[in-house]
């Protein structure tokens, strides 16, 4: 049975903008030797409330949203069929205690055993396991096999998470990650919060996504409310948007130099980024910009003063990126490192869906502002750079090529920059809706679901990350351990994004 | 041939004699150092003298206090010209500067790092989620504030902190360990 008859035989549920297709179990399992034998449809997402397991789809150019009923604790995997589904299948067993029968993996994932109860979303919460269990990690067998273990607290100021190298000789036969340590219950912190107060955890769920995951959240409630938002605080939004890709993008550019050793691009990229931070600040009175997008527009106007900061910040930016480019080309000690080194094949890219720089360098043009169009992109639509290489340097390179990319996006917002109100009011209403927004590193989904006083009754915001860690795996295998800090930085995803 | 402008080595030339990007330093505020001053013991400030290593510990930052934490080793901020600097290992660090609303996931982390930590040990809690735990304060996973499982010296709030803050804070720390006495005329 293929997705559209399935679809057609669920029960429609009310969801903005496509239903939600409420289907039986058996339709569920259908849906899985559906996806084993269909390549053509992409799995976005998989989460969980107490009763259900919810999956987003994306076929033929459109999201689709389809749940299956977990009464007993039970539903169908769809990790045989889709690999991005292994890790949320594991997440959704942690938080909500369903269980996916026919799954690839059941190692817990989130849950580390330091909880006080186990699945602390679901009704019925379980005591906590004791003594803490050790993690178990998948086994490499051969001669002179031996294995790193790298982190939680890392060398450099990252966020923490466990890498398991298994290694022979110089080279990387497997690594595993093992994240979940920055676990902070933010989908039990959003429920039964107004939106405004729930929207900030959207925003804290990655900082340096910040604007991205607050507007993808604020578009999930505008969608369940049917509010749209002014033209104005569309443009707004995308002007933040765009300057956050800028200044990210500049980071990591840096970064992945200063990986090889290189320290030059590093300093000019930072200090760079620091020009685009504080034009930030003067414009919108914060550096990252957090808490300024909320459900219903933006909290704050441009500063009478915040356009001409943003448009000279981006002048200095682009005065300087064709030296940049120059020097990161021009010298074979840095290519030496970057070509070549880390590749994620296409078909794996598209297996599981990843978006961001990370598809786009892999040959999978998916970019939630030309996919999905949303306003303002609908207006200033973006040109989505798309290079098939896969290597470090096709990463670098779509970055580079999405920095261009955002000081035009954001000059063209700011030329024709709307009249309109900041902010419009909310009704207080049950309803249901999903948002997708791009940020630097790919597509940020958010699912809301509001009870009748317009509490916040189920959430999950899907960082992309999600669908790229296990990519990381694959990129270094087979590269020497050395390397991996530039795969790491090319990809650069996040861990407090997908620990929640 | 490239065009001159394009190369590195006269961009590196123009960094030599051209003038400096880097920001001057902020003052501290008196009555912070006075505090901390307060509770530094002699034998650390004999020990460390005017630098300080830090290790910075994420226990649950959304990433924000990170950010801002390496832009203070950009070149605007320039941190290592004050004596501080950022070092690798917990072995090797006087201070350990730690962001997030200390997840139950990290506590152990957090109480190994700091075992591995010598003595005197700076504990500084950086960004509002490590003072208090912040938007997270109540969450089954998080104890709310680095000060749960370790004793706090310092405490830098924001959400997160600029890098200014976090080094009018770092500096404060350090202004702290110069003994009690008259400042020579002109002496940094």
């Amino acid at each position: 049975m293929s997705l559209p008859d399935l679809l057609r035989r669920g029960s429609p549920q009310d969801c903005r903008p496509v239903p939600r297709f409420l289907l039986t179990r058996p339709q569920w399992g259908a849906l899985a030797e559906d996806l084993a034998r269909e390549d053509s449809t992409d799995l976005l997402g998989l989460w969980a409330d107490p009763g259900m397991v919810h999956a987003a789809l994306w076929a033929e150019g459109a999201p689709h949203l389809v749940s299956c009923p977990a009464p007993d604790g039970r539903y169908p995997a769809l990790s045989p069929a889709r690999p991005g589904a292994v890790r949320l299948e594991r997440m959704i067993h942690d938080l909500w205690g369903h269980v996916a029968e026919g799954a690839v993996d059941l190692r817990p994932w989130l849950d580390h055993g330091r909880w006080p109860s186990i699945a602390p979303l679901s009704t019925r919460p379980g005591p906590a396991p004791y003594p803490v269990p050790q993690p178990v990690f998948l086994a490499v067998e051969g001669e002179g096999v031996h294995q790193i273990p790298v982190g939680p607290v890392h060398a450099g100021i990252i966020e923490p998470g466990h890498f398991r190298f298994h290694v022979q000789g110089e080279t990387v036969a497997r690594l595993e990650e093992r994240l979940g340590y920055l676990h902070k219950g933010h989908i039990g912190l959003m429920l039964g919060k107004p939106v405004r107060v729930a929207a900030k955890f959207g925003a804290r769920l990655s900082g340096d996504s910040t604007v991205a995951h607050a507007w993808a959240f604020s578009m999930a409630v505008e969608q369940a409310l049917e509010v749209q938002p002014s033209p104005r605080a569309a443009a707004l939004r995308g002007v933040m948007a765009e300057l956050e890709r800028l200044h990210n993008h500049l980071n990591d550019w840096g970064f992945v130099c200063n990986d090889a050793a290189f320290a030059f691009p590093h300093a000019r990229a930072g200090a760079l980024r620091e020009a685009v931070l504080r034009a930030c600040a003067a414009a919108f009175g914060h550096r990252l910009m957090m808490d300024r997008v909320v459900p219903g527009g933006v909290t704050d106007d441009l500063t009478p003063a915040g356009a001409a900061a943003i448009l000279a910040a981006l002048e200095v930016v682009e005065a300087a990126i064709p030296a940049l480019v120059s020097i990161y080309e021009g010298h074979a000690s840095l290519q030496d490192r970057v070509v070549g080194t880390g590749i994620v094949a296409p078909a794996l890219v598209a297996r599981f869906a990843a978006g961001g720089h990370v598809g786009r360098a892999s040959g999978r043009g998916f970019d939630a502002r030309a996919a999905a169009p949303y306003a303002p992109y609908d207006t200033v639509p973006p040109v989505v750079p798309v290079l098939t290489q896969g290597d470090v340097d096709a990463r670098v390179r779509i970055r580079i090529a999405e920095l261009g990319e955002a000081i035009r996006l954001v000059r063209a917002l700011l030329a024709a920059l709307p009249e309109g109100e900041l902010q419009r009011a909310l009704p207080q209403r049950a309803g249901e809706g999903i948002g997708m927004v791009e940020g630097f590193r790919g597509d940020c989904l958010h699912w809301v679901a509001l009870d009748d006083g317009g509490l916040v009754r189920a959430a999950f915001p899907r960082d992309p990350s999600w669908l790229q860690w296990p990519l990381l795996e694959a990129a270094i295998e087979g590269n020497i351990v050395a390397d991996f800090p530039l795969c790491n930085k090319s990809f650069n995803c996040s861990y407090s994004g997908v620990d929640l | 041939m490239q065009p001159l402008k394009r190369m590195l080595w006269p961009q590196l030339a123009r960094g030599l004699f051209g003038k400096p990007v880097t920001d001057p330093a902020p003052l501290v505020p008196d009555g912070v150092v006075q505090a901390l001053r307060d509770r530094l013991e002699e034998s650390a400030q004999a020990r460390l003298g005017r630098s300080l290593s830090i290790r910075q510990v994420d226990c649950g930052s959304c990433n924000g206090c990170e950010l801002e934490i390496n832009a203070l080793q950009n070149v605007v901020y320039d941190l290592e010209r004050f004596g501080l600097r950022f070092v690798a290992s917990p072995r090797h660090a006087d201070v350990l500067l730690v962001t997030g609303p200390l997840t139950r996931n990290m506590q152990e982390a957090l109480l190994r790092t700091r075992d591995c930590t010598p003595e005197p040990c700076f504990i500084v809690a950086a960004g509002d989620c490590a003072v208090d735990g912040g938007v997270f304060r109540g969450s089954y996973a998080v104890l709310g504030g680095i000060g749960e499982a370790v004793p706090v010296d310092l405490v830098i709030p924001g959400c997160p902190p600029t890098p200014a803050q976090l080094l009018e804070g770092l500096l404060a720390l350090l202004e702290a360990q110069v003994p009690a006495k008259p400042r020579q005329a002109g002496a940094g």
